[in-house]
């Protein structure tokens, strides 16, 4: 990469976008950086750097909305949602440390564009589930805008949320309005220990089922408990766990719902707010795969197929997962380099079908393995029609999520 | 009819119709096809009744290998095609053209996976909203977003509008609420997206589907996800001198960090229609209506209830009411449930007008509205989904007197422009359709909508599925795709560079 632009406005955008489009000069869309180590490798010349497109245009906490140009500091927006005691309820997770960058250094921009979410999305959704509007500069060089600052609004295609997740592929985004939450009085965490991984998702099947309004479900076997416990949690041996968020007399009240109704599963522990709060965070981000450089699979199926999946997995191959979002989400590390992709996307399709991102691998790795889940012929030509309607001379981050 | 123009029809169509019924009839054997004129008359409009056309042909497809041959066939012969569900669009958005087919989806109605361990429902289309709770209900589940048409409207409309309801603050609208669908492209492509698992691959696709207004693809199956229903459910009633203190008591819900179920609002002559319609018990001397439901475990709707009873205080409230058992919160939601009805029983006529703004901006636009009603001459009743903004003004008129019609339309764009002037928008749950389709410029830019029809040319290059809905001016694929390309030197010196 020889050359970085550094847009400060929108207009600026365009006219880089326009300059580039022109000469056919493939761009590297990029706010810190903080997960360029994701994907496949970007081949261009041109960086569009946007972190100094930076700052919070809007916030009014009564109307719980927040709006700010896409190079903001993640770390600023959830600061200044912590004063008035709201967040983000999807919780995005922190990719920066498990692949080896500095941690919160990620953008807003970053956030929709890599469509993050957390834990919590089990409950709450992800990214997608809460963008209300954007503005953004086409392949083409236009400025546009769609969506808006309120909830209820189908005037229009949805594009913020279509362009959600696009990986910087279709437009650059400039500004991006997010629906925020209050923040939960307090929670806790109510801990199983001892399950094993089918009596887990069957105690996390039963409590997503009642009435307990559980925000987040996943099981830690023992190995990922052990690492987790190096770190300071308060776990013995493999643990299911369950998060209760609210006002602390309905998490009380729900937490002694919750034992009745596991009554006979393992042993129950409690993990008060603090301690909650931090588990969950290690649990979001992978903190059991920071230490080492193996690859990591990040596999989205339906929440009863995620310990089927690993079961298939661990038979064929010595590697570590857990599970998050009740099953629905498996986080998966491979030893040795190859991350063994087309085993685990055939065992996905064995399980019922989802799909698998490569996470973390060294970029030659990245770039001769499908990093995203191959689609099939008829949706991924769709894709690559809508592709071309934003992007036509495909100058925006080319290659970035397929050959 | 009044001055929204739909497009041409196609001569050349309308000369070959014997030839085209023909062909669907091959493709759709039974009674499948419908096209003598008295049978489509059933089809004419939807549930914006002013405007009414006569499709070509009615076409009822059973299966997707259906629903897939009609569609290739009138991409290969360019005939149109508009899809239809129930047909309670308040916009205009399944009214019939002239020269296309008529594709209603309504015998795609079976339930064809219950998986409560993965809390989804795979649906047919044309299963109603109410029908999947229906569905789900003995198992403990229940499928959240709940417009109020909910009896009749159909999943597939659902998808088609992006449906909220008074529920959607806390529980999402459709667009949050479903994880998969199969579609039919115009070309005849069958295409699924999403699963049981909660993140699609690639583009999300789904998220472009939801609220397109049946413009980019034919839904033939949903999967949706389903929730535990909560423990419990309680309402507040709450009376306020004025929608001032009413809109300001909102705000302070929603500060002191509660999110309720159910937030709705409703004005004095709305509160009045509803009244007299059945008799809820509603304090007809009070300026606004509060209406605040919360759901959720026992122990949890008691203490916030106190809470919001207190903050209610503090804002002036006339009259407070917390129900104490399941008919008595039936009975607060009836009046609003029936605000509709209720307000057609005081007027011979009413435009259901659906804009969203921010909330603080209710009091402005309120009193505004009331001095649009005085220019105009003519009344508006107010309900509103207080939680998210969405308001639904409800004109009052008489088509049987000369100039009415035309009078509350030009009131309801009036209003609409004023949802934008505070930052708002033109619709919120019932689509753009044919009636707000020439407004959409108050709110976009010609770039804004050209975006927007360039993601239309990657589904429908042709431009045959639902026309003449949504965009005000329809641009040829061919123009869209044009760039106007600057070759040369860098042309931004200014920008910094590293």
């Amino acid at each position: 990469m020889s050359d970085r632009l550094s847009p400060r406005s929108a207009e600026e955008v365009r006219d880089a976008v326009q300059w580039a489009a022109a000469e056919e000069q493939p761009l590297e869309i990029l706010g810190t950086g903080s997960k360029r180590a994701l994907g496949r490798p970007v081949q261009a010349a041109h960086a569009l750097d946007l972190s100094a497109l930076s700052g919070i245009v809007l916030y009014e906490p009564a109307e719980l909305v927040i709006s700010a140009l896409a190079g903001t500091p993640l770390a600023e927006i959830e600061a200044a949602l912590a004063e008035h005691n709201q967040e983000l309820a999807f919780d995005p997770l922190d990719y920066g440390p498990l692949l080896g960058q500095t941690p919160g250094a990620g953008t807003v921009g970053g956030m929709i564009g890599a469509n993050l979410a957390g834990s919590k999305r089990l409950k709450f959704g992800a990214a997608r589930d809460h963008i209300l509007g954007m503005e953004a500069v086409s392949g083409r060089g236009e400025i546009f805008k769609s969506g808006g600052r309120v909830v209820k609004n189908v005037t229009g295609y949805d594009l913020p949320r279509t362009l959600t997740g696009s990986w910087g592929t279709l437009a650059v985004a400039t500004r991006i309005t997010l629906k925020v939450q209050p923040t939960a009085e307090t929670e806790a965490t109510f801990v199983l220990s001892g399950l094993n991984a089918s009596a887990a998702t069957e105690a996390m099947t039963a409590a997503m089922g009642s009435s307990a309004e559980v925000s987040a479900a996943a099981h830690l076997p023992a190995d990922i408990a052990a690492v987790l416990m190096s770190h300071g949690h308060a776990l013995g041996g493999p643990a299911t766990l369950l998060r209760l968020e609210g006002f602390a007399t309905s998490v009380d009240y729900r937490f002694a719902a919750l034992k009745a109704l596991l009554q006979g599963n393992g042993t129950v522990s409690r993990l008060e707010a603090e301690a909650s709060r931090a588990l969950w965070r290690d649990v979001r981000d992978c903190r059991a795969f920071f230490e080492t450089d193996e690859p990591v699979w990040r596999i989205s199926v339906a929440p009863t197929a995620g310990a089927d999946f690993i079961v298939r997995m661990q038979a064929a191959f010595a590697c570590r997962a857990y599970c998050d979002w009740s099953g629905g989400l498996v986080w998966l590390a491979l030893p040795g380099a190859d991350p063994q992709a087309d085993a685990v996307r055939a065992f996905v399709a064995d399980v019922g079908g989802g799909h698998a991102m490569l996470v973390r691998a060294p970029a030659p790795v990245r770039a001769s393995v499908d990093v995203f889940q191959p689609q099939p012929a008829g949706l991924a030509a769709l894709s690559a029609r809508i592709k071309a309607q934003f992007d036509p001379h495909g100058v925006l981050n080319p290659g970035r999520m397929g050959p | 009819m009044s001055g929204i123009v739909m497009p041409r029809p196609d001569g050349d169509v309308l000369e070959r119709r014997g030839e085209i019924v023909a062909a669907l009839k091959r493709l759709v054997p039974g009674e499948g096809v419908i096209d003598a004129a008295v049978e489509m008359r059933a089809y004419e409009s939807d549930a914006l009744t002013a405007y009414r056309q006569l499709p070509l042909v009615v076409v009822l497809p059973e299966t997707v290998e259906q629903v897939s041959a009609v569609l290739r066939y009138c991409h290969e012969n360019s005939v149109k095609v508009v899809p239809r569900g129930a047909g309670t669009s308040l916009s205009g958005g399944a009214l019939p053209v002239g020269d296309g087919v008529l594709l209603s989806m309504m015998k795609f109605n079976r339930v064809l996976d219950i998986d409560p361990a993965n809390r989804a429902a795979v649906v047919q289309p044309g299963v109603t909203n109410l029908g999947i709770t229906r569905a789900v209900e003995h198992l403990g589940f229940y499928y959240a977003p709940d417009p109020s048409s909910q009896i009749a409207c159909s999943i597939g409309g659902n998808i088609a509008e992006n449906s909220g309801g008074v529920h959607c603050l806390k529980y999402g609208l459709t667009t949050n609420n479903v994880l998969g669908l199969e579609m039919v492209l115009v070309t005849g492509e069958v295409i699924r997206l999403g699963g049981k698992h909660l993140d699609a691959e690639g583009y999300d696709i789904l998220a472009l589907m939801t609220g397109s207004e049946g413009l980019l693809g034919v839904v033939t199956e949903v999967t949706v996800r389903i929730l535990q229903k909560p423990e419990t459910a309680r309402a507040a009633l709450i009376g306020f001198p004025t929608s001032e203190d009413g809109g300001q008591c909102v705000a302070d819900i929603i500060a002191a960090g509660i999110i309720p179920g159910g937030m709705e609002m409703m004005d004095e002559l709305a509160i009045n229609a509803a009244e007299d319609f059945v008799n809820a018990g509603y304090p007809r001397d009070a300026g606004a209506l509060l209406i605040v439901e919360l759901d959720g475990p026992e122990a949890e709707v008691d203490y916030l209830l106190g809470e919001i009873e207190a903050i209610a205080r503090r804002n002036k409230a006339s009259s407070l009411r917390v129900s104490t058992s399941e008919e008595e919160r039936n009975t607060f939601w009836a009046g609003r449930k029936a605000a509709f009805p209720a307000v057609g029983r005081i007027s011979p006529d009413y435009l259901c007008m659906d804009g969203t703004i921010p909330r603080k901006a209710l009091p402005d636009v309120l009193t505004r509205m009331r001095a649009l009603g005085e220019t105009h001459g003519l009344r508006c009743a107010n309900v509103f989904h207080a939680g998210d903004g969405n308001l639904h003004p409800l004109i009052l008129y008489d088509a049987n007197e000369p100039g009415q019609l035309e009078a509350a339309e030009a009131f309801g764009a009036d209003i609409l422009k004023l949802c934008v002037e505070f930052d708002g928008v033109l619709t919120g749950e019932h689509g753009v359709g044919i009636e707000k389709r020439d407004l959409m410029p108050e709110m976009f830019t010609e770039d804004d909508l050209k975006q927007q029809q360039r993601v239309k040319c990657a589904f429908d290059p042709k431009q045959l599925l639902n026309p003449g809905k949504v965009f005000p001016v329809l641009h040829r694929c061919a123009e869209l795709g044009r760039m106007h390309v600057h070759k040369g030197q860098l042309p931004f010196p200014d920008i910094p560079r590293f």
